[in-house]
């Protein structure tokens, strides 16, 4: 075999977890596709989040938690190999109620949070003084919000670019502007067939968002994958004044305002479309009257890569081990738990215990 | 650098540039305006604090944002000079303007 891993995708997912495979001295090859594919890591919102995941699902719950406590070092290691960075920060984040129907299901999410979590996970709920407090720009019409000190934020872009450069320093072999044919497992491993020609190696991961539904046919795992569209604006840049991201607004470091958080089922689209953008402008200003008078300078869809539950897969197949997918939505706050712990148990290196839960095989209908 | 055409025209405005007033040929954009005044800068960019003159002349770069009429960050090039137009650099990012 000329590898010990292939990995097909080459967005935040498959990156973080090449790039973890290559620290570990493996051999890995990349098999990323070309910039007609639906590229959910160029189109994302930029947060590291905790708080409200996982609460109806308490492994995914302790498993952002864990997450997001690695990222730190991940930023380290990173800027340390590459130079560069990365724009994160954990500033701590925000979600604003509007009203008390809002505010009463904030808090039973994040008590829920805090109980799946033995208390690890924490939050406290500002009320409107304690928010403006915080931001002064706020508008009264914000009754108050979650805040967790385990959020932050990040530029989703540096992050893949500086994970591409961590992978080009432990020497994997990167092709783009692949279409995967077909995969075939023999002779105890793999062998991918895309426009490079054939490659070869022990194991494979397929971490190729959308695809991974067709992808994991090919090798006996039946990955069920849900497109949802979001929509983002980007404003001119403003002097900062919101230091806290939040699930619809964050400020970046260069001063921009995102504003998004929309979920649309609209299939293989990834355009943007006036009605949305306008109620996303209208919620954002809700929150910020200041941003009533700011010109936005661009806007765009992406499509999440999501699972029927919400919750990610990880899965090694029955039928061909050796063969792993990881599909998930949250390539940028699981960033650092796949460039770590994941690469180390697609490696064999070390158990997971909490990542049994995230098998695909709990989608499965019973028919005893 | 920058000169007229010969067949510019005759109509001119009276725009105001960095508190300096200038006759410049009406129906042209501030991108042209202030090049044709021989300004050395439109802005001092966010993050760097660099210096930047229009460059595409066509709406793509966004080098040339400027306030116009007390609007910051406007495309120069995109905005038809008129008379009495107060025209400023724009200095790195937009001031927050709370709604009024």
């Amino acid at each position: 075999m000329e590898y010990d891993f292939i990995v097909v995708g080459g967005g935040l997912v498959g990156s973080s977890i090449a790039y973890g495979l290559a620290r570990q001295n493996y051999k890995v090859a990349v098999l990323d596709g070309g910039d007609r594919s639906f590229r959910a890591s160029r189109g994302n919102f930029g947060l590291v989040w905790v708080q409200g995941k996982g609460a109806d699902f308490a492994p995914y719950a302790q498993w952002t938690g864990q997450a997001a406590g690695l990222w730190p070092e991940l930023v380290a290691e990173l800027a340390n190999k590459t130079g560069l960075g990365i724009d994160y920060q954990r500033s701590g984040g925000m979600h604003f109620c509007l009203d008390e129907a809002e505010w009463d299901e904030r808090v039973q999410e994040m008590e829920q949070v805090r109980e799946h979590t033995n208390g690890s996970f924490e939050y406290e709920m500002l009320n409107h003084a304690q928010l403006k407090k915080q931001i002064p720009q706020i508008s009264s019409a914000v009754l108050g919000a979650s805040y967790s000190p385990q959020d932050g934020h990040v530029n989703p872009l540096y992050l893949l670019q500086s994970l591409q450069q961590g992978m080009d320093y432990h020497q994997v072999d990167y092709f783009p502007g692949q279409a995967i044919d077909r995969i075939e497992a023999k002779q105890g491993g793999f062998f991918a067939h895309s426009t490079q020609g054939i490659l070869s190696a022990e194991k494979i991961a397929i971490c190729a968002g959308l695809n991974n539904r067709r992808l994991g046919e090919m090798l006996g795992m039946d990955i069920p994958v849900v497109v949802d569209r979001g929509q983002i604006m980007i404003t001119e840049r403003l002097q900062p004044f919101l230091n806290f991201p939040t699930l619809h607004v964050r400020q970046t470091a260069e001063g921009t305002v995102q504003i998004g958080y929309s979920h649309e089922d609209v299939g293989l689209d990834d355009g943007s479309s006036p009605s949305v953008l306008k109620k996303l402008a209208s919620r954002a200003v809700s929150m910020f009257p200041l941003l009533a008078r700011v010109g936005l300078v661009r806007a765009w869809g992406a499509l999440r890569v999501m699972t029927p539950d919400h919750n990610p897969i990880y899965q090694q197949s029955a039928n061909c081990p050796g063969a792993f997918t990881v599909t998930c939505h949250s390539g940028v706050t699981l960033a650092a738990m796949h460039a770590g712990p994941v690469a180390g148990w697609i490696a064999g290196n070390c158990e997971l215990d909490l990542i049994n839960h995230f098998s695909a095989d709990r989608f499965d209908v019973s028919t005893d | 650098m920058f000169r007229l055409i010969e067949d510019a025209g005759t109509d001119t405005v009276t725009v105001c540039i960095e508190d300096r007033e200038y006759d410049v040929p009406a129906g042209i954009s501030v991108a042209a305006a202030v090049l044709l005044c021989g300004v050395s800068k439109v802005r001092n960019t966010p993050v760097s604090g660099s210096p930047r003159l229009p460059y595409c002349m066509m709406g793509i770069c966004f080098d040339c944002l400027m306030s116009i009429d007390g609007v910051p960050n406007q495309q120069a090039c995109q905005v038809e000079v008129a008379q009495n137009m107060t025209i400023e650099y724009q200095q790195g990012a937009a001031e927050l303007q709370q709604q009024g």
